[in-house]
């Protein structure tokens, strides 16, 4: 038994960099095991910043960013964490990297910092980053929980850019800014203020989650 | 009467859920029942009406340029250039951490019906985005001590009164044919979103 085991461990160590087993961890996310769709988890930053495509694009990066790497430093912290004051310790940890992303953001691109606003900060306690650190990265070795990371990331990414682009299209008629509408001669096109208010939000995330669930084959018991 | 008109709007107005979107993951998560859901509302006003008026006390004479300089006499050296602002989200959340703490071991002391019902939701309310960005908003529109004080309190009461509603709303959903895909999550999004609509008849009341 012990043998087998020590045999398993040895073939693990010389697995492909990108295996099957990996492959899951960034693909599953994407769609069946869909951090926002499925599991609900970080909708509140999905849908505050999501009025615009470029803040959202902005956003999902930061959110990208901080998994990455809280996941790649709490997997190599995970023996040294006592198991007791880990949420603290796991707070700190995102909360060091939210305070990088809010400087840089502070520094370089400060309109986009002052749409954001408390959000970036609010990334702290964004559950998808908590949740992947304390059920993933606490438990296995740095490699694979960053390319985890990178998939509940990707996963969170294409569902706020998808409501962004609903939202910015409907609402205001845009698209990065861009007005395409009137560029393809629909000048009249009537835009929507309700997609710009945070009930259109609701009513797309909604939507978007239907659609989802419904090809997935996704089924919520009561 | 400008904090009576405060108080309404961070109510109604601005409410937590439905106009800024803070505590989402909670308001979705622990809607399935009344009784549930009013244990974590009354958790989340305690919590909020505690550490808003903490941050605030923080911000003012720790975190702000110059704050140190208000307190520590200038023969120790010159702080009035000092800006700590940076360290704002660390400290929040460390101060929210150890109210929850705190307050867990208050209601755990002095009122054992109370923690009873409220016990298992307090660890959850640490990372509920609408304590960090109560404070966060708090400190961004640089309120008074008392502002700060009415502002969380009513943000509480606000996230109080959409859990609530969302909650006996869901109840009845249960005897509903929801489509299978919009069963759970999707029903609920739009459920806020229709909420979110008869909040905003709200817009514009000042007293």
């Amino acid at each position: 038994m012990a043998e087998t085991l020590e045999k398993e461990i040895t073939k693990k160590k010389s697995e492909a960099l990108l295996s099957k087993r990996r492959k899951k961890f960034v693909l599953d996310p994407l769609n069946d095991d869909n951090p926002i769709t499925i599991q609900v988890l970080g909708i509140c930053s999905a849908l505050a910043v999501t009025t615009q495509l470029k803040p959202t694009l902005v956003m999902a990066m930061s959110v990208t960013f901080v998994m990455i790497f809280s996941s790649l430093f709490t997997s190599l912290l995970r023996n040294l964490i006592p198991t007791r004051v880990r949420i603290i310790v796991q707070l700190a940890i995102i909360a060091s990297f939210v305070i990088l992303v809010n400087e840089v953001l502070h520094a370089y691109a400060y309109d986009v910092y002052k749409q954001l606003s408390v959000f970036v900060g609010l990334i702290i306690t964004n559950c998808i980053v908590m949740g992947r650190l304390e059920a993933f990265a606490m438990g296995n070795k740095p490699y694979d929980s960053v390319l985890d990371a990178f998939g509940s990331a990707m996963g969170y990414s294409w569902i706020i850019i998808a409501v962004a682009f609903f939202r910015e299209l409907l609402g205001s008629g845009k698209l990065f800014g861009f007005e395409i509408f009137s560029a393809i001669g629909w000048s009249s096109f009537p835009t929507n203020g309700l997609m710009v208010s945070p009930v259109g939000a609701f009513i797309i995330l909604g939507l978007i989650i239907w659609v989802q669930r419904s090809k997935s084959g996704y089924v919520e018991q009561h | 009467m400008e904090l009576i008109s405060l108080g309404v709007k961070s109510i109604f107005i601005e409410n937590m859920v439905f106009a800024y979107f803070l505590g989402m993951c909670s308001y979705l998560a622990v809607s399935k029942k009344v009784s549930t859901a009013f244990g974590l509302g009354l958790a989340v006003i305690f919590v909020l009406a505690f550490t808003v008026p903490v941050n605030w006390i923080l911000n003012e004479y720790v975190l702000t340029e110059g704050a140190l300089a208000k307190w520590i006499p200038a023969s120790l050296g010159d702080f009035s250039t000092v800006n700590l602002s940076f360290l704002q989200f660390i400290m929040f959340i460390a101060t929210i951490a150890a109210m929850v703490q705190l307050v867990e071991m208050f209601i755990e002391k002095f009122s054992p019906a109370l923690y009873g019902s409220l016990g298992i939701f307090l660890p959850l309310i640490a990372v509920n985005c609408a304590i960090l960005g109560s404070s966060l908003f708090m400190a961004q529109r640089s309120y008074t001590i008392a502002e700060a004080t009415v502002f969380g309190f009513s943000s509480g009461i606000g996230f109080f009164l959409a859990i609530i509603a969302i909650a006996a709303i869901r109840e009845k959903m249960k005897y509903s044919q929801v489509p299978d895909g919009l069963k759970g999550l999707g029903i609920t999004m739009l459920l806020t979103g229709l909420m979110g609509i008869a909040f905003m008849s709200f817009l514009g009341i000042s007293i």
